[in-house]
């Protein structure tokens, strides 16, 4: 898989991560390099091997349907940078 | 040209769980904002989901009431993106391996007919919390109750066709869900929000055209009216040479039309990835067939139920199974009254009619079941006829106590002394000679038909009590 300077570009749109105008050479070729290194891992036959979604041997322990969580809000708020009327406030968002 | 539309619907379903899908905290609708909202929803650091028994059981209910394959063993993935009412940057949903597989709906629609449209997956997830975009000097107000609520999300396969089938899709959809118990189905607070899935191809054709995705309508009538609405605009592109764009678009029901939400993402790139802070999800036999054994009777085996065993229409055994405590009234009254067909149709008409009249919940009915099935039952045994029992019903409904109650205290009881009605009979017959003599005259067919004279005035005297059965027999044994 080869990787271009606006597949990095687009990622780190997407990422949230800014990356200085002269860095997206070094950076591209540098996943680049990993990228080869992964090619190498798709080349080996996984055929019959299931598909793992975590490495622990084990299976999802449910927790029971109750309350447990009391009203932290003022704790909570008490570190929020902007609140109003209970609200967290963040800068305006809208389609 | 003619065109045909393609559309599949996905439903988010917040279940009635009381506490959140991956946290301890309350799922109560309306709470002061952000009273709901734990460290885990709020996403600090070094916090860890843990999944909720109730919501995993839900999703197997649903799973097993449309007959659909319920996954062994399922698993979370985390789905990328940045908004700030979802705190920790990604929203877990399940992506590869969803809960609930292949399975299929038969829907009734108001003619009596039955459609079947097919679900392709329903999956787990946690719903996001809710922005507040108005009054903060230019910021947005972020409340997290919301976040963490459990959803499960339910596809269609492209299988419908018009609008009239989404909306008999959605409620059949509502009916089931309330039935099984594992959402309360308000619309109007968000538990149930639909995304329409909608493209257009000239009809005959196989392939799909461009489609275009309506994102959270929330009540069954602005469903409809934005596929109308949609169907209209792709229309008008195609006619005029142009394509369709694949885009995401808002309804805005004040205007009745769909807008494009111009996102700015490039495309829907989510890069999904099994979620690393949970294990796969295994369910075991033992687990479903136990789900299963808890099932109620649902709304398709109810309905047909109705039909075999109480003789109604397809479409009266829809409207009484629709919801299970109206399913239960009725039932109640057929077994007061020992009539089904009397019973549906009070049911329908004069009960409906009233709660719908006073904007009443069926819990909140002055008239018990049993004491409707009093009511019909003294219309079957000729104690009132049909027209007065609509008196006696209102009698009941303002609190008057049950149908003998209001019978003795109105004093409606029919008469059907022989002797009181004679003397009826007598007086019309002496004080309306001139039909009399027609009658006389009139051979048997038009007899039949001026007889209902006679029956009308006595029933005037008797202020609509007297028997209409011996008040025809002693006409009929007087006029000759």
């Amino acid at each position: 898989m080869t990787i271009e300077q606006q597949d990095i570009e687009n990622i780190a749109e997407l990422a949230r991560i800014r990356i200085a105008h002269d860095q997206i050479g070094t950076v591209t070729d540098r996943i680049a390099a990993i990228l080869a290194m992964v090619d190498q891992l798709q080349a080996v036959d996984t055929r019959n091997i299931e598909p793992m979604a975590n490495p622990l041997d084990a299976v999802q322990v449910l927790r029971a349907d109750v309350v447990t969580e009391p009203n932290r809000r003022e704790a909570f708020q008490a570190i929020a940078p902007a609140v109003e009327n209970g609200l967290y406030l963040v800068p305006k968002v809208i389609e | 040209m003619a065109w045909e539309s393609v559309i599949g619907l996905e439903v988010h379903l917040q279940l009635a769980t009381q506490s959140k899908i991956f946290s301890g905290s309350p799922t109560t609708f309306g709470a002061e904002p952000n009273t709901q909202a734990s460290a885990v929803d709020l996403a600090m650091p070094g916090m860890l989901p843990v999944l909720n028994e109730m919501a995993v059981k839900s999703a197997v209910k649903f799973g097993l009431g449309i007959g659909a394959r319920i996954c062994r063993r399922s698993v979370f993935d985390r789905k990328n993106y940045f908004y700030p009412d979802l705190p920790k940057g990604y929203q877990i949903s399940q992506f590869e391996q969803p809960i609930v597989g292949k399975g299929t709906f038969d829907i009734p629609m108001d003619d009596g007919s039955v459609r079947t449209i097919g679900i392709t997956r329903a999956h787990l997830e946690e719903d996001a919390g809710k922005s507040l975009h108005e009054d903060f000097h230019g910021q947005t107000g972020i409340d997290l109750n919301r976040a963490g609520t459990p959803l499960l999300e339910i596809v269609t396969d492209p299988d419908i066709r018009t609008a009239a089938e989404a909306v008999a899709y959605l409620k059949a959809l509502h009916s089931l869900v309330t039935y099984l118990g594992i959402s309360d189905g308000n619309m109007a607070e968000g538990s149930m929000r639909c995304d329409i899935n909608i493209s257009l191809r000239q009809v005959g054709s196989e392939t799909m055209g461009t489609r275009a995705e309506i994102k959270n309508v929330n009540s069954f009538r602005f469903v409809e009216k934005a596929i109308h609405h949609e169907i209209e605009r792709q229309t008008d592109i195609l006619e005029d040479g142009g394509s369709i764009v694949q885009e995401t678009r808002l309804y805005d029901s004040d205007k009745d039309e769909t807008r494009s939400m111009r996102s700015k993402e490039v495309a829907n790139d989510y890069r999904y990835f099994p979620e690393p802070d949970l294990l796969p999800v295994v369910i075991d036999e033992a687990y479903i067939q136990a789900v299963a054994d808890e099932l109620p009777e649902l709304p398709q085996e109810k309905r047909q139920r109705f039909v075999a065993q109480y003789a109604l229409s397809s479409y009266d055994a829809a409207v009484l199974a629709d919801n299970r405590e109206l399913a239960d009234y009725f039932e109640t009254v057929t077994a007061a009254c020992g009539d089904a067909k009397i019973a549906a149709n009070w049911v329908q008409v004069e009960l409906l009619g009233q709660l719908n009249r006073g904007e009443l919940a069926l819990r909140d009915s002055p008239v018990s079941a049993e004491d409707l099935g009093g009511l019909i039952a003294r219309i079957l045994d000729n104690s009132i006829s049909g027209k007065i029992a609509k008196q006696v019903f209102e009698g009941m409904w303002q609190g008057e106590g049950s149908a003998d109650d209001v019978i003795e205290a109105r004093g409606l009881k029919q008469v059907s002394d022989s002797t009181e009605l004679e003397a009826m009979v007598d007086a019309v017959i002496a004080d309306n000679r001139q039909q009399v003599e027609q009658y006389l005259a009139a051979d048997e067919a038009k007899r039949k038909k001026l007889v209902g004279f006679f029956v009308g005035q006595v029933m005037k005297i008797s202020k609509g009590q007297a028997n209409p059965k011996i008040v025809n027999e002693l006409l009929a044994s007087k006029l000759v």
